[in-house]
């Protein structure tokens, strides 16, 4: 569904992605980890179209959707929850999620609205609430909730972890998991948490310095020494329980 | 018990030490008095036989400097009231529970009642010429004030330089009707979509800037048409302006002294009267004003004004949801040049004639002052900063310099008290129609 081919990335001179490649198959919950300034983030805007590939391609679904400005690409069928989720504060969490369906003009928003508040129930009860007044929690339901308005073939997540406790993390994880095996939905999502992230993905890419130095199964990942030691020790200690 | 006391005896300790900072940050403030007033208000220069003669004012002097200091320590002793007062309540909930609806209501309620006074002004006992010349500045002014917050408020795109679609207005039905002959009706459409036109010229090349660099080229912006008109002489006459603008008909009845069956006091049978014009004037800035406040009210609950909002929010969240950012800003630059610009026509057919100077900077930021007073987005805040802003103006007017201080104290104070501006809460543009049940059947969308 997504084809990410030698994809080179740069801010000015510095150069953030050094020829990446990547495919995310239809259905398939695929998560990329690596220490922080990896280049994860980059990946992402990249895909989206923002900073735009030096070289390289990025396909989806097949066609070539390189260079193509971000709301043309987002319109096809992406959606990201961006890094550091990006709620909007003074709109009211039913504003945030109308916002989500502008895309689509709308339509199916009453269904869709019914939908994400399923999902979560936590928005549901606070709808007229202002999105910055949320808990960091609540608030990366909604960045999620939001995206999912979009109708997305493939969802984008940014580090929906960061910052939240265990609980909170549990339920948004079981939330895309649910998502995924209910709706078929196809979720690449980037971590730094990585045990959660490779228990919960079909396959894994690790990051470092903008290149992609190791890929398999959740599983073959999560056994693997190198990913251990630098993604999981203390990491798993803290989450996994 | 033994704790409370303790902290009871903390508090006391630290309400002396805060006395004590309080009385010193006001000595402090009345020496910093003391070494700007000395040479600026506690010497006066005065033309004698020979040159000039310095005489010593040192009532003036002292008088400021206790005013400093009074006025510092009450602001200390306020904000450490306030501060007090927040640390002593219980912890306070996370969100502010407001009944439903209530706040809005009263704005709405508050709004109607402006909107009644404002109809029924110049029929007030009372209201005579100056009166209502007066209203017909403040309204100029709440309508910039409103076609700026589309722009600043709404978008967030922070404009220096908003005097420039004004004078695009003014000038532009100045020009057409020394040209082409065109009256003021006819012309008022066409100074709107000039405007923003130049709207569009000025929304291009500060599309990739934010903030301060925008805040910079807009101010440029504002400057360059400023000194082209000053210096393009033989279309704008330069610093001697545009004069002989035609005033504006009562749709094609003029208002003349002469009376006759073909002017609007003979069409009505009434007795010719300077007022009349006054008047109509009055009802036309009324209305111009109020369609911009329609315009924006329809707008904010179309995906055009929310599109606005969300850029105003988070540029890469809106961008990530689709939005073409360029799109968005353009056309936020282009409907609040276009207010602008019908301002500008009034105000031209208004003075009958214009210059460079009535285009100044200082006339931007007093229009951007009214809308981060009022409270950035808030149509209501913008009417109210307008009306104290220009009115307290006036009110003044008897303190000549001194005007300058009242009104920047009168910032200060609103700032201090109102830190997010007069009216600071926004209402939701989308709402649910009922406000329970999630259920798909029961989910309204909101309008729009
Ligand atoms: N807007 C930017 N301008 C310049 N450099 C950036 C910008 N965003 C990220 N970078 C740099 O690119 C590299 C990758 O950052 P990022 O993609 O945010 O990493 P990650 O998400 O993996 O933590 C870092 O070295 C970072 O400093
Ligand atoms: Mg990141």
């Amino acid at each position: 569904m997504l084809v990410v081919e030698n994809v080179v990335a740069a801010y000015g001179a510095i150069v953030a992605l050094k020829g990446v490649s990547l495919t995310v198959g239809r259905g398939e919950i695929v998560t990329l980890i690596g220490a922080n300034g990896a280049g994860k983030s980059t990946l992402m805007m990249t895909i989206c179209g923002s900073p735009a590939p030096k070289s390289g391609r990025i396909l989806f679904d097949g066609e070539d959707i390189t260079g193509l400005p971000t709301h043309v690409i987002m319109r096809r069928g992406i959606a990201q929850a961006p890094e550091g989720r990006r709620i909007f504060p003074r709109m009211t969490v039913y504003e945030n999620l109308r916002m989500g369906a502008e895309v689509l003009e709308g339509r199916h928003f009453a269904e869709d609205l019914a939908f994400v508040c399923g999902l979560f129930p936590r928005l549901k009860e606070r709808l007229a609430q202002r999105g910055g007044t949320l808990s960091g929690g609540e608030q990366q339901m909604l960045a999620i909730a939001r995206a999912l308005m979009m109708r997305p073939r493939l969802l984008l997540l940014d580090e929906p972890s960061l910052g939240l406790a265990p609980m909170v993390v549990r339920q948004i994880f079981a939330a895309i998991r649910d998502l995924n095996r209910d709706r078929g939905l196809t979720v690449l999502l980037v971590e730094q948490n990585a045990y959660h992230a490779l228990r919960l993905a079909h396959r894994g890419y690790v990051l470092v310095n903008g290149t992609i130095t190791m890929q398999g199964t959740g599983a073959e990942l999560l056994a693997r020494p190198e990913v251990r030691a630098a993604y999981l020790e203390g990491g798993r200690a803290q989450d996994a329980r | 018990m033994m704790r409370h006391e303790a902290a009871v005896g903390a508090r006391a300790a630290t309400r002396t030490g805060q006395a004590g900072h309080i009385l010193r940050d006001a000595v402090l403030a009345a020496l910093v008095a003391l070494g700007l007033g000395a040479p600026l208000l506690g010497l006066q220069t005065v033309p004698a036989e020979r040159g000039l003669t310095v005489i010593p004012r040192p009532g003036l002097l002292f008088g400021a400097i206790a005013c400093v200091f009074v006025g510092r320590l009450a602001l200390g002793a306020f904000m450490a009231r306030r501060a007090g007062r927040a640390a002593l309540a219980t912890p306070a909930p996370r969100f502010r529970l407001v009944p439903p609806g209530f706040a809005p209501t009263l704005g709405k309620a508050a709004g109607l009642a402006l909107l009644l006074f404002a109809l029924a002004l110049p029929f007030i006992p009372g209201a005579g010429r100056y009166e209502i010349d007066l209203a017909t500045l403040v309204l100029t002014y709440v309508m910039l004030g409103w076609g700026l917050n589309i722009v600043v408020g709404l978008a967030g795109l922070l404009d220096l330089g908003y005097v420039a679609f004004y004078a695009v207005g003014a000038y532009g039905y100045a020009l057409m009707a020394k040209y082409f002959d065109i009256g003021f009706w006819a012309a008022l459409p066409l100074t709107g979509l000039l405007a923003a036109a130049w709207g569009i010229i000025l929304g291009f090349p500060v599309l990739r800037l934010r903030g301060d660099y925008l805040a910079i080229v807009t101010l440029a912006f504002g400057e360059i048409i400023r000194v082209v008109l000053l210096n393009w002489v033989s279309l704008t006459g330069g610093p001697n302006g545009l004069s002989g603008i035609p005033r504006p008909t009562f749709f094609g009845l003029p208002f003349s002294m002469a009376g006759g069956p073909g002017t609007f006091a003979g069409f009505f049978g009434l007795e010719p009267s300077p007022l009349h014009r006054v008047i109509f004037l009055y009802y036309l800035i009324l209305a111009l004003a109020l369609l911009t406040n329609l315009v924006t009210i329809r707008l904010r609950q179309h995906p055009i004004g929310r599109a606005w909002e969300a850029l105003r929010e988070d540029e890469i969240a809106a961008r990530s949801l689709g939005l073409s950012v360029v799109a968005v800003k353009l056309t936020a630059f282009a409907t609040g040049a276009m207010f602008g610009g019908f301002a500008g026509a009034f105000f031209a057919t208004r003075q009958g004639f214009i210059s460079p100077e009535s285009f100044t900077f200082i006339e931007s930021a007093l229009i951007l002052a009214i809308v981060v007073l009022g409270g950035m987005g808030s149509q209501l805040g913008v009417a109210t900063a307008a009306i104290v802003m220009i009115g307290g103006f006036e009110l003044f007017r008897d303190l000549e310099e001194f005007r300058m201080l009242v009104f920047g104290l009168a910032m200060v104070a609103i700032m201090v008290w109102r830190p997010r501006g007069l009216v600071a809460t926004r209402e939701p543009s989308v709402a649910l129609k009922e406000r329970r049940g999630v259920a798909a059947a029961h989910v309204g969308e909101g309008r729009g």
